[in-house]
């Protein structure tokens, strides 16, 4: 066991890959000798050769298009998107390639391909260094879609990506890189250091690809969450007082729904929280899947806690991010409700 | 502002449309024989002309000339004949299935047969073809089974893809076809990376992509060509210039530029031109580009110059935007015919061998016909199963299309 921060999971999860199977490669924008914006694949071109770990020219499609080629060769490439926000060039690829290889091909063709991307504000990083595209992962049949919110989860599903057999698009929560950030932008953050789940071993293990896991046992109400707000909910259960059970999704394609709907069928209140934009967000799907499977047993409206129906602002960021006093005044609404 | 002249946008137009005169002169052909031929490890600034000329081999009186003829035998020609003689035959079968209502769609490769056919021959089985719509070829001068292709245009029980994909969208990793996806340009810089994953694994492979002269416009055509020339990729970059994109005429899609080759020239990669009519020539140019990737010296850029006679598909009309007789017009002829005669003049064939040839050639493409529909066309006998939507998504079902499988019924 070492203590890492989220930064140190993720290249940990890349190294132990890297040195497990030859034919995993890294690349992506400033990835190679500098080792990426925010350092995840720093020492890996060193250490691994710049054949296998390198940059990549500023083209999100030519990044994503080549990994898919490399991957119907049989390598299994690792790409960084710098940003999330910086995705939308690559979509095509993403949506109508990568998604859909195997079932066009009848699995003639694969692409076990793994897109790391961090994603979410909190950085004051404006309306193109913040952005939680997850929904539109979400949507694209083919793809697995994954938000670890914590270092030891973060390196252990990562891992599973890198294993496989399918595209999988690991978004990582920027803010969470260094600490559990819980939306309290004025206190410092607690450091990966002190905290339980920084505790991430050296060597290589997995966490299963579509299992939620429960952060906080709780009776009166559910909150489902992913990312960052796994930790915003959590503080705003502490500071409310009310008992939440608060889910951390981990993997929201494929989806642990009976988790899910074990739990509000046993609180019978629900609230959905991400930090991405309410319309069309993954939160719809959450609330449509809590009514169809738990509509009997919800003694209250289900919430959702969502960034709002606006770009991401720049100097107005703590007004956008959905932090624990709007996710607590959510859990005393529907309390109350 | 009233001493500032207005401006005005340039929309290019081809020199004619329906009811005029066909008019090619602004095709300049160089005689065939007359482009030199340089070593594959020239400098790419010593042949930035090869971007604006056209490779051509066969001359009017079938004769093979110049420092480009000579690689291929009576045999070899021989059978790249029948490719050719084949894939159209296939077409014009497959054509009259559509309008018989067994499919609900083809494309035809009508006057381009020699670039795939003759392309194919050029590459080491184990290469990997990123192709588009257009390439069947590629199969057909694999001897890849043309009942495997019939069966999965007519979406039977028998296709290799189960139904889900639209017909001529073939995939074949044993004969270094990738799968097709139906939209634009996405292969081009997937073949980059393929050629990537080769040199990275120092293997001896080597990819080619496939793209149309209007795809070119897509940005992943730029893509690929970043990545190609940054990573020196062992790739073959083909660009299939048949002069119409559907409806719309290829300057729309070259703008300023002179050629869609010369496109290579900025980024540092060697880019050629040729008569994509000319078996010989395609070959020949096709060799050259795959000598220079397996000698790890990177990517070429090569311009097929050729004429799509038929239909984009069978879903448009061409004499809605183009004369009715342009293809009769264009100055590059028959692939087909200009190879026979060129045989004819080798003294290896002749009219009543081409004639029996035909003859066979048809009946192997309808003996092929007989056998995949005894498997189902697409509205009749048998069918892929209802599951098979469901299936493949994945590599393990997920329980969320489990539940929408068992919904559906199956």
């Amino acid at each position: 066991m070492a203590r890492m921060t989220m930064i140190e999971a993720v290249r940990s999860g890349m190294d132990v890959s890297m040195a497990r199977d030859e034919n995993v490669v890294v690349f992506g924008e400033d990835v190679g000798y500098f080792g990426g914006v925010f350092r995840c694949t720093q020492g890996l071109q060193a250490k691994y050769g710049k054949t296998r770990c390198f940059d990549a020219p500023i083209s999100e499609s030519g990044i994503v298009g080549t990994a898919i080629g490399m991957a119907a060769y049989g390598l299994k490439p690792c790409v960084e998107i710098q940003f999330a926000d910086y995705m939308y060039p690559a979509y095509d690829q993403i949506t109508q390639e990568a998604a859909r290889i195997r079932y066009r091909s009848n699995g003639d063709f694969t692409c076990p391909i793994v897109l790391r991307m961090p994603t979410g504000g909190g950085i004051f990083g404006g309306q193109t260094h913040s952005q939680s595209p997850e929904a539109l992962f979400t949507h694209v049949c083919g793809l697995k879609v994954i938000v670890p919110s914590n270092p030891y989860d973060a390196k252990g599903l990562l891992v599973s990506a890198i294993e496989d057999p399918d595209p999988v698009m690991f978004l990582e929560p920027k803010r969470l890189y260094n600490g559990p950030f819980d939306g309290h932008h004025e206190r410092p953050v607690t450091p990966w250091s002190k905290h339980e789940l920084g505790d991430v071993p050296e060597g290589h293990y997995t966490i299963p690809i579509g299992k939620a896991e429960i952060r906080r046992k709780g009776s009166a109400v559910t909150v489902i969450a992913y990312g960052t707000m796994v930790h915003v909910a959590l503080a705003a259960a502490e500071e409310t007082g009310i008992d939440a059970e608060v889910i951390d999704l981990r993997s929201l394609l494929p989806l642990d729904l009976d988790t899910i709907v074990q739990s509000v069928t046993k609180t019978g209140r629900c609230v959905v929280v991400h930090e991405a934009t309410l319309t069309s967000g993954f939160g719809g799907e959450l609330v449509s899947l809590v009514q169809e499977h738990c509509f009997y047993h919800l003694e209250a409206p289900v919430i959702r806690v969502t960034g709002w129906d606006t770009p991401y602002p720049h100097a107005q960021e703590w007004d956008y991010f959905p932090g624990p006093a709007r996710v607590g005044r959510a859990l005393t609404e529907v309390m109350e409700a | 502002m009233s001493d500032l002249d207005r401006l005005s946008l340039h929309v290019p137009e081809p020199a004619v449309r329906p009811g005029d005169q066909p008019d090619f002169s602004n095709v300049k052909i160089p005689k065939a024989g007359s482009v030199p031929r340089p070593e594959v490890d020239v400098a790419p600034e010593e042949i930035r002309d090869l971007a604006y000329s056209i490779i051509r081999v066969l001359n009017r009186e079938g004769e093979a000339v110049g420092p480009w003829a000579g690689l291929l035998s009576d045999e070899e020609l021989l059978t790249g004949l029948r490719h050719m003689m084949m894939l159209r035959a296939f077409d014009a079968r497959m054509l009259m299935a559509q309008r018989q209502g067994k499919t609900s769609f083809y494309m035809q490769h009508l006057g381009e047969e020699a670039v795939s056919c003759a392309f194919r021959r050029a590459l080491r089985k184990g290469d990997m073809n990123f192709p588009t719509y257009r390439q069947a070829g590629l199969l057909i001068a694999d001897d890849y089974p043309m009942v495997e292709m019939m069966n999965q245009i007519f979406s039977n029980e028998s296709d290799p893809c189960h139904g889900r994909q639209l017909p001529v969208m073939y995939t074949s990793k044993e004969h270094g076809f990738f799968t097709i996806s139906g939209n634009l340009a996405t292969q081009y810089v997937q073949a980059v990376g393929w050629a990537m994953a080769s040199a990275i694994k120092n293997d001896t492979r080597i990819a080619a992509g496939w793209i149309g002269d209007g795809s070119t416009a897509e940005s992943d055509f730029h893509s690929a060509l970043v990545f190609a020339s940054t990573y020196r990729a062992p790739v073959i970059l083909n660009i299939v210039n048949n002069q119409w994109a559907i409806s719309t005429f290829q300057g729309i899609a070259r703008g300023g530029s002179g050629t869609f080759a010369a496109r290579g020239l900025g980024f540092g990669i060697p880019a050629l031109r040729v008569d994509g009519n000319d078996y010989l020539a395609v070959y020949a140019v096709a060799r050259w580009a795959a000598e220079r990737a397996r000698r790890n010296l990177g990517p070429t850029l090569i311009e097929y110059v050729t004429y799509r006679v038929g239909a984009h598909s069978t879903s448009d009309d061409p004499s809605a935007y183009r004369p009715k007789t342009e293809s009769e017009a264009w100055p590059l002829g028959d692939p087909v015919l200009r190879l026979k005669k060129h045989l004819i003049v080798r003294g290896a064939w002749s009219e009543e061998r081409h004639a029996q040839a035909e003859a066979e050639v048809m009946d192997e493409v309808i003996q092929a016909q007989k056998q995949a529909e005894s498997h189902g066309t697409l509205h009749a006998g048998g069918k892929p199963s209802v599951r098979d939507i469901f299936e493949g998504v994945y590599a393990e079902m997920p329980p969320h299309i489990r539940r929408q499988r068992q919904k559906a019924g199956y």
